[in-house]
């Protein structure tokens, strides 16, 4: 039995790790073809790394990416694609701004209240979805990505100067939320900066995540809709309630997910608040193998990426792109879709021989004893 | 059992991992560790520092205007310059990383091109008292060593209107913006207040490409082009755009359909990109962003930098009309009509709304 464990280790670890090698060598190869150095620009990267103020904004960065990713995840999990996250997040965070600068209350309710608004927004958004997906059938595919643009002008709408907008400069915000709702950060000193102090949800949303997922009736319900619904359904599942919950669930985390920064840092929403951040969590899911370990690294990974490449602007003597983080980042979404079929339908083969083996060397025995009687 | 116990090792390293990246962010050096620059007299800076919003650079408007004024500078003050793009989906703390950066480097002035780059100016500047920050579009910080620069886009919008209003037949004309947001809205409003100046009865179509810049209303040349198309076809014969990059797309389903365009920020009848069009430009709202740019340069160079809002307007020559087609000059009714209101905004005889 222990061999089967490393077995399936191997088989998880595969996986991401040929997806990295291979992107990183089609990075190379793109470098090369534009006549640059294949390899300065790692180097470059990795030297960011000890600065810490570059670790500070990897921290900040991947929390968010990991929140989101997590609630793609989850959709996952279920056979669920939760393309919403996107527009259940700005909306989240929308309206968690407008009710943090027009709600009062001291801190210990104010930012409950404000958890709470956002995990309600959030949940609300995608539960549209998935009442359509429910009742009338609708694909949640389309459904989140329309919900995404009707988002985008629901936005557009509350921030208004005439409804709640507060237009700053040529800026368009929600005005300054009240103080009780700021989410105190760890100070690191003017020279390094502040860590969210929301990392910590989204390091207790990872171990529930788990938790939910591997120690309760409802995650047991869940991967077994994921893996068969007429197997599921077969042993009592209620497959359209789980649809429905799933889809809740996934949108209460993606709307926590803008938090961290607008509780810790611009406490507005505006204009040039982040958009597309529940798109790239679908990559960093899918490179973490939804397992909460595995989508915190490829978060930290991300965001590494994102914040090392800027050095590459600046690089001397020769500068390069720093779109070629982008670039690395496409190949490895591209190279783990590849890489994760290969290396299941490798695992599937090795224990189809495996199991061959067994099965000859079971009959062998059998006609062995059969020489022997 | 035992897949459960595996399970278990991996959350318990995602948190063991969690914890270790959180307590290593307190250690080491920070990358902005660095000595300022002083400048005693002399211009001892490393050049200009200019920092892009969405879009950047390459889109015939906005932020090559910006760049072109970079240029000018280099070449002029024999200073070097350096001009960084932004990143998708970024926040303020990274704008604040890439003002930091340029201001470690030794750049001066450094320069954020568009509003968004507000609270990062704000709180870059405190930390370098002695550099000379300038943003574009913004007028909201007030400090010491910031130039706010910004424009009366309301007024070249407004010598706009007149112009349309002037040259179309049908009475009928149109407005393009790029992302519907209040800087936008000025360029809406004057347009509109010249035009009905002129004829208060006059038809007027307004369309604003996207409800937020992530989703490319100043980058898509497609979207232009279709919401150009459609004025045309409901009857507009004169249309204006504000819509940066996407602009290309007004002025060349203008061209297609044998009406006017009218173009925004830089003169674009002497651009390349658009010189197969050039002959249905009517003319540009012009809003001079290379030149405040170069002038902040100058100031710093020379020793007295700017500081404060400086507003280009009408009679400063920041923002203006420009009259290079020839086919627009020979309307010599039109070209008085436009000189006539420039005058009386300058006189303060009429003054043009921003909303």
């Amino acid at each position: 039995m222990k061999k089967f464990d490393k077995e399936r280790v191997l088989l998880a670890v595969a996986g991401p790790v040929i997806a990295l090698v291979l992107a990183i060598a089609l990075t190379s190869i793109v470098l090369l073809a534009s006549g640059k150095n294949p390899f300065e620009p790692y180097r470059l990267m990795l030297e960011q790394l000890p600065y810490s103020d570059i670790q500070v904004l990897i921290i900040n960065q991947a929390s968010l990416y990991y929140i989101a990713a997590l609630a793609v995840a989850l959709g996952f999990r279920m056979n669920l694609f939760n393309i919403g996250v996107d527009g259940q997040y700005r909306l989240a965070a929308v309206m968690t701004a407008i009710v943090g600068a027009n709600v009062a209350l001291p801190g210990f309710l104010q930012i409950p209240l404000l958890l709470l608004v956002a995990i309600c927004t959030g949940a609300f958004w995608a539960g549209i979805a998935g009442v359509l997906k429910v009742t009338r059938g609708v694909s949640e595919v389309v459904a989140t990505i329309m919900l995404n643009s009707i988002a985008t002008s629901l936005i557009g709408y509350v921030t208004l100067a005439d409804v709640w907008g507060v237009q700053v400069g040529n800026n368009m915000t929600t005005g300054v939320m009240e103080k009780s709702g700021w989410f105190p950060g760890i100070d690191l000193g003017a020279d390094a900066g502040e860590i969210y102090g929301l990392v910590f949800l989204a390091v207790l949303l990872g171990v529930l995540y788990w938790i939910v997922l591997n120690r309760t009736r409802f995650g047991f319900d869940l991967r077994a809709t994921g893996a068969s619904e007429t197997a599921a359904a077969a042993s009592g599942v209620n497959a359209k309630r789980m649809v429905l919950l799933s889809m809740l669930i996934s949108g209460a985390v993606a709307g926590l997910s803008g938090l961290p920064l607008l509780l810790g840092d611009t406490h507005t929403y505006s204009l040039s608040f982040p958009a597309g951040l529940g798109f790239t969590a679908i990559g960093i899911a899918l490179l973490g193998r939804n397992n909460p370990g595995g989508i915190a690294l490829a978060a930290l990974l991300w965001a590494f990426l994102d914040k090392a490449s800027p050095a590459l602007d600046y690089a001397t003597p020769v500068a390069y792109e720093k779109e070629i983080a982008t670039i690395m980042q496409g190949l490895i979404v591209f190279a783990v879709v590849i890489s994760y079929e290969a290396v299941r339908q490798w695992g599937l083969r090795r224990q189809q021989r495996q199991v061959g083996a067994e099965l000859a060397a079971a009959a062998q025995n059998v006609k062995k004893e059969e020489v022997a009687a | 059992m035992r897949l459960n116990s595996r399970r278990t090792r991996f959350s318990q390293v995602a948190v063991a991992v969690a914890v270790v990246a959180l307590a290593a962010a307190g250690c080491g050096k920070s990358s902005s560790d660095s000595a300022g620059s002083s400048d005693d007299g002399t211009y001892a800076g490393k050049g200009i520092g200019l920092a892009y919003d969405v879009g950047g650079k390459g889109d015939q408007s906005f932020n090559d205007a910006a760049y072109a004024g970079l240029q000018k500078a280099e070449k002029e003050f024999k200073i070097g310059g350096r001009d960084i793009e932004p990143q998708d989906g970024e926040s303020d703390a990274d704008k604040v990383q890439r003002l930091e950066t340029l201001a470690k480097q030794g750049y001066n002035p450094i320069i954020g091109v568009g509003y968004s780059y507000a609270p990062a100016v704000k709180e870059v500047a405190v930390k370098y008292p002695k550099v000379t920050f300038g943003i574009i579009d913004d007028d909201t910080i007030k400090a010491k060593n910031v130039a706010d620069m910004v424009f009366h886009e309301e007024q070249a919008s407004y010598l706009a209107g007149v112009a349309a209003a002037r040259t179309t037949k049908k009475n009928h004309i149109g407005f393009i913006g790029g992302v519907d947001i209040p800087l936008i809205h000025k360029f809406e409003a004057g347009f509109v207040q010249g035009a009905q100046s002129v004829n208060p009865k006059i038809k007027i179509e307004k369309q604003y490409l996207t409800q937020t810049a992530q989703e490319g209303g100043f980058s898509s040349p497609d979207k232009g082009k279709d919401a150009a198309n459609g004025q045309v076809e409901a009857g507009a014969d004169v249309v204006y755009h504000a819509a940066g990059l996407s602009g290309q797309g007004v002025i060349q389903a203008a061209a297609e359909h044998k009406v006017w365009a009218i173009g925004v920020d830089s003169d674009q009848y002497g651009q390349s990109a658009l010189a197969e069009y050039k002959d249905y430009i009517l003319g540009s709202a012009l809003k001079n962003v290379g030149g405040a740019v170069y002038d902040l340069t100058k100031s710093v160079v020379d020793g007295k930098p700017l500081s404060g809002e400086v507003r280009g307007d009408l009679e400063s020559g920041g923002v203006g009309f420009a009259d290079s087609n020839p086919k627009y000059k020979a309307m010599t009714d039109v070209v008085a009509a436009v000189d006539k209101a420039k005058q009386d905004i300058i006189d303060g005889k009429v003054t043009v709304d921003t909303q």
